[in-house]
């Protein structure tokens, strides 16, 4: 059964091969390495694409098939060898393993870095350290590859880490800028407090599961009959049970490296690294990480309703916080990065509001969907920044407007894009969208209020962002607009994956539980949805098509609730107070100072306590003859005192 | 195969760096350290080709010879995972050692003598499995520090030397406490001995035990930087020549793991379990302490330095949960901080020898001038907070683990806080990289300074390689190290 | 014969020793010191040969350790007069309370 997949694990070698390679020898051939990445890349997406076609087309059999946990199991692990054994039953085995999930994903992330490869070789050119560049960009996809196969909760994390420091590095790859610097090491530091809770998450499931391997994992944990169910629920801190303690904080890993709120602070300023870097690591992939962990362990999550509270609660806060938070922004990099953290925030929602299994896993269907068709669109729309940055050198939205004429085919992709996101009919990001909609109206009305609140404001922003770059009268004349090959040819292929993504059955192929979902859709919702998405449309149109001083007064109007909004809501002020203030001047400061004084001052004293003694009995020697005779003189008399009496 | 071989070649290489000029000084330290790196490597494959055969036996390669046989002094050598594990990190870390002071010019032959005694008293000290002859190589192994700081130190010396000194001493004598008592034991069971198997089995009465435990715990815990007992450490380090430094925080403060590990835990695993608490809290301590400290410290060796008392910590919070799984651990965690640390020390000299300067502020940008030197520095500081795929990461993964495995409250707390440090050692080592090497550079002088010189590469890159040996594929290691604790820490039916 | 008593014995070398002790503490010329050290030895020398006389009369240890003495004390003041020469040529003094160099 496995054979047929041994091509799979070149997937996984070929990014590793073009990260060291380049890494070690590229300075000598920087042009060699572009192309080799790209290529490298290429077999890697057609590879991915393959051993999709064999997992869900012709190697799939009868009905039932896609029952990921339970007995028939099509999770199929590949190349599997222990990494490190911690002891009998804890041992972190590396391996491939291949369920509906990952394969999905092994799609998705090899397309996105296969046209970031080819934009970049386009968008990088003339960088200094270009070899370098592409070496970190296939760290990167190695990471990310390793983390979608991964069969090992701890693989996972392992690979989680690594994509953590790829994306630093990516972010802080123009390093003589000290904002990427401090941007970098935002992302890291951030995301590494989040995993902090993943990794406390992972221990303690791992001890009640008695395992660290997927499989057994949510063997032992997604049935309420299993001894280890129990004992994981049973056990409670702090009036809450161990089982619900470990979703939630590997839930805060995934937070984390999502981006919801309130642990999203980086991603805005992680927009410092290049472009392309920001379409791949900080739009389509790495920041679905979360969204992929928790739908990972969703059958353990179905088992915790506190925790799938939590994913919900955060996901529609963040959904709707960012999309406001957007319509605020003026750097047109800040605003897609808010509208990718509103846009996971759906997936989140959508996982979170989902049931296991038939009509009530839909949540988790369209999550995932959404996750795919978002990739595909926000990839489109960061490239398409991208090639409109480098036409007007700047990232600010006030430099831009008119575009639409010496950028023809780029207006035209990034307004499909829009329209994809905003959920529009026929376009990618109705289906998903829709889908979430639906899911969230039958679960939760709360969070389905949310949600379509959030859309409505989603298309709001998003042609906001359109109309003032491509329309909005401003002639800019002068703007050079070359546009190679290499940066077209993947707008064009992302455009086209905008347009077609959302007719795949998607439903059919990854659902909770493994069968095929069929989603009917309720006529009456989507044409909500849409009515919607349509007032933001037409009130970006009528507020920005044309340059206007409206937009202005209203933001006027609105006072402190606009700056509270364009503020971020003061979120990094508040990290900054707790950093800066507290763990900087509070406790480090004062650790310095009792370090120095009191714990080596302790030292120093028994130092001077021993020279004091010394310099007290030091007279004795005094040099003087007669008093040493008498000191002898005394000493035998005592002695002979004490020979005579005391011991006869 | 006779380990000790290890013994005379250090020796042999001093002899001949003695009778010779100072010229060829460092020639013949490179060569004696290549050739003990080789040797050690060529034991790893014969003890593991050793282990594959089946032998099971706690030592392999063991020799017995009389040195004193009225006391039943004896040199008792032979190698277990763990020792295995401390020889092979303390080769490597003298090799590039003695490469990155290359260039020593005052008292050069004086220099490599010194280091290659250091390397001696460490060899001995991990060969050794008998009690004295381990506690004259533990001395040997301190002493020549003061020399090295106090000649060639740099900033307070004297003062930094006599510290180290001092304290170290007064851990020395605590542990000889710890011995004699012991031997008092073997004696009173009419089997006077020094040898550790033996008093392993020797009957001492549960009072005794709980007096000797922290006699030799904390004696050799003052080289591990023990919480209140760690204030040589940044002193020392800071104060010390670059190898040095890597010889002190890379084997010195492991000679203080390795004992409390395989000798005091060993010798009183009842003793251990009764203090266990304590230890675990000061090693919290130590190591969240320790992680704050270090974010205030404007000097990056300072901070090296400050950091190693935090690392350490981990060593100590691995040894105290007295897990199989924390105990492996904890020994990871000292040969990949060793090796870390030798690295982050030696790349340091090599900024320093450049810049004339330590402060992170005042250097900046330097990655553009020197990126062999600024991607070590980077190497060496994502080890250090834990990036899989190098060593720190299996090391620190492995405590927490096996500190996971005890399921009450006050353990899981003790971990999780543990587990907040790698948070902030992020933080402290991205500041380094952010002001140090990354942003624009801040002193055009340094444009000519260069990048690294072929004996710096070659230092750093067999370090690197160390690193990433044990990072990408953890397993030969791991596993020589848990069979051996795993053997070791079987409870002992007569204590 | 009428033998005089053994304490009367004693009670000669005790004065001689303690006048000697007497000596060693108060004066300050070296010589004078060295003297008093003989004063002391040989009030040392009459209880050995007193002991040996009247307790242990068949003995003869007591007579040889007295010897040995006097020969001990003989090398003794030679050396130390070569010092208390030595002294002298370097502090131009024999006084005991100016030589206090060697101290700490």
């Amino acid at each position: 059964m496995s054979n047929i997949y041994d091509y799979t694990c070149f997937i996984l070698l070929l990014p590793l091969l073009t990260f060291l390679l380049p890494g070690l020898f590229g300075k000598k051939f920087p042009r060699i390495s572009g192309i080799l990445g790209t290529t490298s890349m290429l077999i890697v997406t057609v590879l991915a694409y393959l051993t999709a076609y064999h997992y869900f087309i012709t190697d799939a059999p009868a009905e039932g098939y896609y029952w990921p946990y339970g007995s028939r199991w099509p999770y199929l692990v590949l190349a599997k060898f222990t990494w490190l054994r911690f002891n009998a039953a804890l041992s972190l085995d590396m391996g491939i393993a291949l369920d509906p999930l990952s394969v999905m994903m092994l799609v998705v992330v090899s397309t996105v870095s296969l046209m970031v490869h080819l934009y970049s070789t386009g968008y990088m050119k003339g960088e200094e350290r270009y070899s370098t560049y592409f070496s970190f960009l296939s760290l990167f996809t190695f990471s990310m590859l390793g983390l979608v196969v991964a069969s090992n909760i701890f693989q996972i994390y392992i690979f989680w880490e690594l994509v953590g420091v790829s994306s630093f590095l990516l972010i802080g790859f123009y390093f003589d800028k000290p904002s990427a610097v401090a941007a970098a090491k935002k992302a890291f530091i951030v995301t590494r407090f989040a995993d902090l809770g993943f990794l406390c998450g992972i221990l303690i499931l791992s001890f009640y599961s008695g395992s660290l391997d997927f499989r057994v994992i949510i063997e032992r944990m997604s049935s309420s009959s299993s001894a280890f169910y129990s004992f994981a629920a049973g056990a409670s801190f702090l009036g809450v049970s161990a089982l619900t303690w470990a979703l939630v904080l590997i839930f805060a890993g995934g937070a984390g490296k999502s981006a919801m709120f309130p642990l999203h602070i980086w991603l805005p300023d992680a927009m410092e690294g290049p472009t392309p870097v920001s379409a791949l690591i900080h739009a389509a992939t790495m920041v679905v990480a979360g969204v992929f962990l928790v739908a990972r362990l969703f059958p353990v999550f179905c088992m915790s309703h506190a925790a799938m509270d939590v994913v919900a609660y955060t996901g529609a806060a963040s959904a709707l916080i960012a999309a406001l938070i957007a319509c605020t922004q003026t750097d047109i990099k800040r605003v897609l990065a808010y509208s990718t953290m509103s846009q996971i925030g759906y997936m989140m929602f959508s996982l979170g509001i989902s049931g296991y299994g038939g009509e009530k896993g839909l949540g988790y269907s369209a999550a995932l969907f959404h996750l795919f068709t978002h990739a595909m669109f926000k990839a489109l729309l960061f490239l398409c920044a991208g090639a409109v940055i480098h036409a007007v050198h700047s990232n600010e939205i006030k430099d831009m407007g008119g575009l639409k004429k010496p950028m023809p085919f780029t207006s035209i992709a990034f307004f499909f894009a829009c329209l994809a996101i905003s959920g529009i009919p026929s376009l990618s990001g109705f289906y998903s969208k829709e889908e979430i909609l639906t899911a969230a109206f039958h679960r939760n009305k709360i969070i389905f209020c949310t949600g379509l609140l959030t859309a409505g404001i989603t298309s709001f922003y998003m042609f906001r962002l359109y109309f003032s770059i491509f329309w909005n009268n401003k002639n800019k004349s002068g703007i050079k607009t070359h546009m190679a090959a290499s940066i077209t040819i993947p707008l064009f292929i992302l455009t086209v994956a905008t347009i077609e993504a959302g007719h795949i059955p998607f439903g059919k192929y990854v659902s909770s539980d493994g069968l095929p979902l069929h989603s009917d859709t309720d006529i009456r919702l989507s044409a909500a949805a849409i009515i919607i998405s349509g007032i933001g449309i037409l009130t970006a149109a009528f507020l920005y098509l044309k340059e206007r001083t409206l937009p202005g007064r209203i933001s006027a109007k609105a006072g402190i609730v606009y700056r509270f909004i364009a503020g971020k809501l003061y979120i990094d002020e508040l990290y900054l107070l707790i950093t800066k203030k507290v763990v900087f001047n509070l406790i480090s400061a004062p650790a310095a100072w009792v370090d120095r004084n009191i714990v080596d001052g302790g030292m120093n004293l028994l130092g001077a306590a021993a020279e004091n003694v010394s310099e007290t009995i030091r007279p004795v020697q005094s040099g003087k003859i007669r008093n040493y005779a008498l000191w002898f003189l005394a000493g035998t008399i005592l002695i002979s005192l004490f020979l005579i009496y005391v011991i006869r | 195969m006779n380990p000790e071989y290890l013994l005379i070649i250090s020796l042999v290489t001093i002899i001949a760096i003695l009778a010779s000029g100072s010229r060829i000084a460092g020639l013949l330290a490179l060569a004696g350290t290549v050739v003990q790196l080789v040797f050690s490597a060529g034991l790893l494959f014969l003890y593991m080709a050793e282990r594959n055969a089946g032998n099971a036996s706690l030592l392999l390669f063991e020799h017995t010879y009389v040195w004193y046989p009225d006391w039943n002094i004896t040199f008792h050598s032979g190698i277990d995972g763990i020792s295995l594990s401390m020889i092979l990190l303390t080769s490597v870390v003298l090799v590039s050692g003695v490469l990155v002071s290359w260039k020593t010019e005052y008292m050069k032959k004086e220099f490599f003598i010194l280091l290659l005694l250091l390397g001696t008293g460490a060899y001995g000290f991990f060969l050794s499995s008998d009690l004295f002859s381990l506690f004259f190589f533990f001395e040997l192994a301190v002493i020549p520090k003061y020399l090295l700081i106090a000649i060639w130190g740099s900033g307070r010396k004297e003062y930094s030397a006599m510290k180290l000194a001092l304290m170290l001493m007064g851990g020395s004598a605590l542990v000889l406490a710890g011995i004699l008592s012991l031997y008092y034991y073997s004696c009173a069971a009419g089997n006077p001995s020094f040898d550790l198997q033996q008093l392993y089995t020797t009957p001492v009465p549960e009072q005794a035990q709980l007096y000797i435990f922290p006699l030799l715990f904390t004696g050799f815990a003052v080289l591990s930087a023990l919480f209140p007992l760690h204030t040589w450490a940044p002193d020392g380090h800071s104060s010390a020549p670059t190898a040095a430094s890597m010889f002190l925080a890379g084997i010195s403060m492991k000679l203080g793991g390795y004992g409390c590990i395989r000798i005091a835990i060993y010798l009183f695993p009842a003793a251990a379990a009764f203090y266990s608490p304590y230890i675990i809290i000061l090693a919290c301590i130590g190591i969240l302490y320790g992680a704050f400290v270090t974010l205030r410290q404007k000097d990056i060796k300072l901070m090296n330095a400050y950091s190693s008392v935090s690392h350490c910590g981990f060593v100590l919070l691995g040894a105290g949960m007295l897990t199989n799984t924390a105990m492996t651990g904890a020994v990871l965690q000292m040969v990949s901080h060793g090796i870390m640390t030798a690295l982050f020390f030696g790349v340091i000299g090599m900024i320093y020898g450049r810049t004339h300067t330590r402060i992170g502020e005042e250097l900046g940008g330097l990655l553009k001038v020197m990126p062999f030197i600024g991607s070590c520095f980077i190497i060496a500081g994502l080890t250090s907070l834990g990036l899989p795929g190098l060593s720190g990461f299996v090391a620190e993964m492995t405590i927490f683990v096996g500190a996971f495995q005890i399921g009450d409250v006050f353990h899981r707390i003790a971990t999780v806080s543990a587990a907040m440090s790698i948070v902030v050692t992020a933080v402290y080592i991205l500041r380094a990289i952010g002001i140090s090497l990354w942003g624009p550079l801040k002193n055009e002088k340094f444009r000519e300074s260069g990048d690294a010189t072929w004996y710096e590469r070659a230092a750093s890159v067999i370090l690197i390689a160390s690193i990433i040996s044990i990072g990408i594929y953890p397993f030969w290691m791991s596993d020589i190290i848990s069979n051996t604790v795993s053997v070791l820490f079987t409870s002992n039916p007569l204590k | 014969m009428n033998e005089i008593p053994l304490h009367l014995v004693l009670f000669v070398s005790t004065t001689l020793f303690f006048t000697g002790a007497y000596g060693f503490l108060t004066r300050r010329n070296m010589i004078t010191m060295l003297m008093a050290i003989e004063l002391m030895l040989n009030s040392v020398n009459i209880n050995f040969l007193a002991f040996n006389k009247y307790l242990f009369p068949g003995k003869a240890e007591g007579v040889f350790f007295t010897i040995f003495i006097i020969t001990i004390a003989a090398a003794e003041a030679s050396v130390a007069i070569a010092i208390i020469i030595n002294l002298y040529r370097k502090f131009r003094t024999i006084d005991a309370e100016n030589t206090d160099s060697l101290k700490f």
